[in-house]
């Protein structure tokens, strides 16, 4: 089994500083990744790589099998690579239902290729329109389809963000700090959303401060420090690996050791 | 929100049919003008689909009007047209300008904010100086038509019906694409351009083609004020004021709104029109305009029709507020007003259940 999602000896500097140094991961189909490290290891610059928003200096990408390198962010989109960022990005000034729809324009068309479409027919058709508030009831926002997305929390925006990747059906979707700023209810909450997904086939790779989080949701996680991924493994082995307690956990491991007892 | 639109419409219809009746009055000025104020309703609605849909401030509209100005004066000069012929050349004035457009895009849409403002303007610089500066647009002497021997009555008439056509089919075609897909595509782009092109969304694609749409209306509008002006001139077919004018107009009617852009139009020219006629130095009225622009984008940056909806909306809504304090009594503890505002915007239990 090859891997779905394949990043193969990355390096990235901005100016001086090197922000990914000879990276590599892997993420397995069907599975829930996770990559964690230090602030500043990489985790989000090796997203951006992978997505498109930059270039590669060095280094590989693959999507299944098929080298994504450098493709700008639509291309990457259209092939199956969702993404969410960690400072949440909708557009404000559109409605909730409108952000989905924007989401859901590669799809339709791809559903209508080669059929003439009316350019100014209004966006967003009833089929798309219907799979759009059974993602937002999925995600707990459908009450708000109708309001500007600049109305709703950040909590809020981050489920409207999840929920217009999933309007697009990516194959894998990478999450840049799902829980980061959201209250302890929405973290389960998003959580169990994520599992669901992913038994009905998504794969996800997940960068997150959270251990708890991280632990209790990925098959496998990688650890970034320095722009290198140091080592990779399911989570009980990265748990009590000597190079992460060094690296990353510090004196909490101390403490993440009790709760994985309980 | 259906009586809103009930509204629009009315109002809609009721300026479309004062507008039609305009040039039956007979007086001649009265029709000049009007002409004058169709041609910025246009260019401002034009202008609104692309800078005020995507949110990028073009300052070189003038430079799709002035080739509209320049094509149909020199296709009207070497084939030696006059009369309703000339009318029949306005759409391939517009359809040049859309030909401009394309490299004129592909260069400056590769920037964003104030650096593609610098480059618009720039770019209107150079045509300016082709249009001074080459033999065969006349230089600074320009080209003029032949003689048009119409009544002097009624000798604005078809250029004023003409103006009302391309006002009213632009603003059609920006109300058609405001909720289109391409238009909601526009929309995304001026919210988070990166994040749209995340999306899926061709964000070079969309925006050229805003841009060239916008370019082909203006440059239809350049090709009629050749035609009603009876000159094109380098000052005056690539006037920077004509950039300001525009823009300005959007702003204060309501940027990126459908109707703000022929409010602010309908508003602003006449004005312009009238502040001519009052002082001999034409620059004082430019000097205001300027004035102008920097109150509106300071204190108006949204435009009025939005500001006042908003004003409305919280009127209404503190109306409401007052009346229900009178219904509930005295407040008990907690002010009514933070109450109702902590109910409606309650995140984690509603996002939860």
């Amino acid at each position: 089994m090859t891997a779905l999602l394949r990043a193969a000896g990355i390096s990235k500097a901005y100016g001086g500083v090197l922000a990914l140094s000879d990276c590599s991961i892997e993420v397995e189909r069907g599975s829930i990744a996770g990559l964690i490290g230090p602030n500043g290891s990489g985790k989000t610059t090796l997203f951006n790589m992978i997505t498109g928003y930059g270039r590669v200096d060095s280094g590989d990408i693959y999507l299944n099998d098929a080298r994504i390198t450098s493709l700008p962010p639509d291309k990457v989109f259209a092939l199956g690579i969702g993404r969410t960022f960690q400072l949440t990005r909708v557009f404000s000034r559109l409605t909730v239902m409108e952000n989905m729809i924007v989401a859901a324009h590669h799809k339709e068309r791809a559903g209508q290729a080669g059929r003439w479409r009316n350019p100014f027919a209004r966006a967003g058709g009833p089929a798309t329109r219907k799979r759009a508030m059974e993602l937002l009831e999925f995600t707990g926002i459908a009450g708000l389809a109708g309001d500007r997305a600049e109305t709703l929390s950040y909590g809020q925006r981050k489920l409207l963000e999840l929920s217009y990747v999933l309007i697009a059906e990516p194959e894998i979707i990478l999450l840049d700090e799902p829980a980061g700023g959201v209250n302890p209810t929405l973290i389960g909450t998003i959580a169990e959303r994520i599992r669901e997904l992913n038994r009905q086939g998504t794969t996800f790779l997940i960068v997150e401060h959270n251990m708890e989080f991280v632990m209790g949701l990925c098959d496998r996680v990688t650890v970034l420090d320095y722009g290198n991924a140091v080592v990779s493994g399911p989570p009980e082995v990265i748990r009590s690996d000597r190079r992460v307690l060094d690296a990353y956990l510090g004196t909490a491991a101390e403490e993440d050791d009790d709760s994985s007892a309980a | 929100m259906r009586s809103l639109a009930l509204w629009r419409g009315a109002g809609l219809a009721v300026l479309l049919a004062v507008a039609a009746l305009v040039p039956l009055d007979g007086n001649v000025v009265l029709t000049q003008v009007g002409v004058l104020v169709l041609l910025y309703v246009g260019a401002a609605v034009a202008w609104n689909i692309f800078s005020g849909f995507t949110g990028y401030i073009s300052l070189g509209a003038a430079v799709f009007f002035g080739v509209g100005v320049y094509t149909v004066a020199l296709f009207t000069k070497h084939l030696n047209l006059v009369g309703g012929a000339v009318f029949a050349l306005y759409p391939l004035g517009g359809l040049v300008a859309a030909a401009v457009a394309v490299p004129f895009g592909l260069i400056a849409l590769r920037v964003r904010r104030h650096t593609f403002v610098v480059v618009t303007i720039a770019v209107f610089f150079i045509f300016q100086l082709m249009a001074y500066n080459f033999s065969w647009t006349g230089g600074a002497s320009g080209l003029i038509p032949q003689y048009l021997n119409w009544s002097e009555a009624t000798v604005y008439n078809p250029f004023y019906y003409t103006a009302l056509l391309i006002a009213v089919v632009a603003a059609v075609l920006a109300w058609a694409i405001w909720g289109s897909r391409f238009g909601l595509q526009l929309r995304a782009i001026r919210d988070d351009e990166d994040r749209a092109r995340g999306l899926g969304v061709k964000t070079m694609r969309v925006k050229l083609t805003a841009f060239v749409l916008s370019g082909f209306i203006i440059g239809t509008l350049g090709g009629l004020y050749f035609y009603f002006q009876s000159d094109a001139l380098p000052q005056y077919a690539f006037n920077p004021f004509f950039d300001l004018t525009v823009a300005l107009m959007a702003f204060l009617g309501g940027f990126g709104t459908l109707s703000g852009p022929i409010f602010g139009a309908l508003l602003l020219e006449p004005y312009l029109g009238w502040a001519q006629q009052q002082v001999t130095n034409t620059y004082a009225a430019q000097i205001v305009l300027g004035v102008l622009f920097l109150v509106v984008i300071i204190f108006l940056p949204r435009g009025i029709l939005p500001t006042a909806g908003e004003k409305l909306t919280a009127l209404r809504a503190s109306r409401q507020r007052r009346a229900a304090e009178r219904a509930a009594g005295p407040p008990a503890g907690l002010p009514v007003g933070a109450a109702a505002a902590g109910g409606s915007a309650e995140p984690t239990s509603r996002s939860a259940s």
